[in-house]
């Protein structure tokens, strides 16, 4: 069906590179390889966190008919960078009642959270940092573990707002975690695999949103939401909604500590958005259509990194959308949205996807055996 | 070895965290002030502590959240190998789901779903 991209799928994870034979024959290169995997880490952490923030502040002054930035640097591009040199030489306020050993370790854990799910991403064939076999159980476990720095942050501020918007977004992420590992489970059912580059080459012949009839989309639809309600963005912002809360569980950080959870904020949207597209998507797959080769030569001819930037830029932009289109909910709406609606249409979801696979009902049959 | 990644990862947050912290506080200025560290509650004089004994709204939710995510987790691995057990396996985990779901009812008619 598509002999290019068999080509295309062959890649080694840099750990793999690292666990192979590099440890014994070079362990000095291999040590360097970890650091520098870190480093980059870190760095492409940063730098996409600043570009995000960019366009948020574009794409929203231009939903509101406004300009956005456009002072520093040519329309504005600089603006993040400034922004964050701001933020670093600004002076770092902590109430005196705070709890200020735990109120310091808040962003430090949400930050770990968040580089810890971003190893697992897999942004094209050749680069990858861990391809674990479990990786999709992996990056829900840890992404999970970002909710406790928001809590801590909440808690140890020792302030009305702040103890309110933790108990919130706990309360918000705890009940969505269910329907968004339900929907992941409806693809990892389908691709027979926890492993992110198995999942992606199962999606060669066709992306698993509409590859299997309705039950795809309900899931790609339920994720949409319960990623939107995971990383706290509106219309599910109930944890920080400025006009009730000031700033929810982030009242009382100013300086670095506010700029670290901004951070883990905006990489928590890279992750739920390329989470969205290789599951559902087809991650660096290219777009191919049935029997019409020389489209899809064509499509083969643009590389899987470029495919994995658009579809994750699409989905960005797409809740982006959302968030300057509904308002927000009350947190009683939240509760019942969750546990009376998408939690039943979510196992149902599962069972009918189950069957689905057993009477192989669905294009392009695909046998991981 | 797929886990090698994690431990530095983990170190290297920590560091990012709190050697910025530490950066920031050499260059930053730093004035502390009674009224500048008080807590901020819009301008209002703070009344009392928020450390308190609080009706915790989503206690129930934990609990139910804790049986379903469990579940998730052990359906995790049954997800991946559906097509080798067969029918025999779709019709054990649903079981395993209906009884969940029966639980699920419970707590709807006994108004644990709602926010209080």
């Amino acid at each position: 069906m598509s002999s290019g991209s068999n080509s295309l799928i062959q890649g080694v994870s840099l750990s793999q590179w690292v666990g192979g034979n590099a440890w014994t024959d070079t362990p000095w290169l291999a040590f360097a390889a970890v650091l520098g995997g870190t480093a980059l880490t870190i760095g492409f952490m940063s730098l996409t966190a600043m570009v995000l923030v960019y366009a948020e502040r574009k794409i929203a002054a231009h939903f509101q008919c406004r300009l956005g930035p456009m002072r520093v640097g040519w329309h504005g591009i600089l603006q993040s960078i400034a922004d964050s040199l701001k933020l670093f030489f600004k002076e770092d306020i902590v109430p005196t009642n705070t709890d200020h050993l735990l109120h310091a370790l808040a962003p430090a854990l949400c930050v770990m959270a968040t580089l810890l799910a971003l190893i697992t991403i897999p942004l094209s064939p050749s680069i990858s940092i861990a391809n674990m076999n479990i990786g999709v159980l992996f990056l829900s476990a840890v992404s999970g573990l970002g909710v406790l720095g928001i809590l801590l942050g909440g808690w140890s501020s020792n302030n009305k707002w702040s103890l309110l918007g933790a108990m919130r977004a706990g309360a918000q992420i705890i009940s969505y975690e269910i329907s968004m590992t339900l929907s992941i489970l409806v693809v990892v059912l389908f691709a027979g695999s926890m492993k992110f580059s198995t999942i992606i080459e199962s999606q060669a012949t066709g992306w698993w949103i509409w590859r299997v009839p309705v039950v795809g989309f309900v899931a790609f639809f339920i994720f949409l939401i319960s990623s939107t309600a995971e990383i706290n963005r509106t219309p599910f912002d109930l944890a920080e909604g400025e006009s009730e809360l000031t700033a929810g569980f982030h009242t009382e950080y100013s300086g670095l500590r506010f700029a670290m959870f901004f951070l883990a904020e905006y990489i928590n949207l890279f992750i739920a958005s390329s989470l969205g597209a290789i599951l559902f998507l087809g991650g660096w797959m290219p777009f191919h259509i049935g029997h019409f080769s020389t489209f899809n030569h064509l499509m083969d001819l643009i590389p899987p990194g470029i495919w994995f930037a658009m579809k994750v830029c699409g989905l960005i932009f797409l809740s982006m959308w959302i968030r300057w289109t509904f308002p927000r909910l009350r947190v009683d709406q939240l509760m019942r949205l969750e546990w009376k609606i998408l939690l039943p249409i979510g196992l149902v979801n599962l069972a009918i996807a189950a069957c689905l696979i057993l009477s192989e009902y669905y294009f392009f049959v695909w046998n991981p055996l | 070895m797929e886990y090698i990644f994690i431990i530095p990862v983990i170190l290297a947050a920590f560091l990012l965290v709190f050697g910025g912290l530490w950066a920031s506080s050499l260059i930053a200025p730093s004035n502390p002030g009674q009224v500048k560290n008080a807590t901020y509650e819009c301008g209002e004089k703070t009344i009392g502590n928020a450390w308190v004994q609080f009706n915790v709204g989503y206690y129930l939710f934990g609990l139910i959240f804790l049986v379903f995510d469990v579940e998730a987790a052990f359906l995790f691995p049954w997800a991946v190998v559906l097509r080798e057990t067969g029918i025999l396996g779709l019709i054990e985990v649903l079981v395993f789901v209906v009884i969940l779901i029966l639980g699920l009812i419970y707590a709807w008619r006994k108004g644990a779903l709602e926010w209080v």
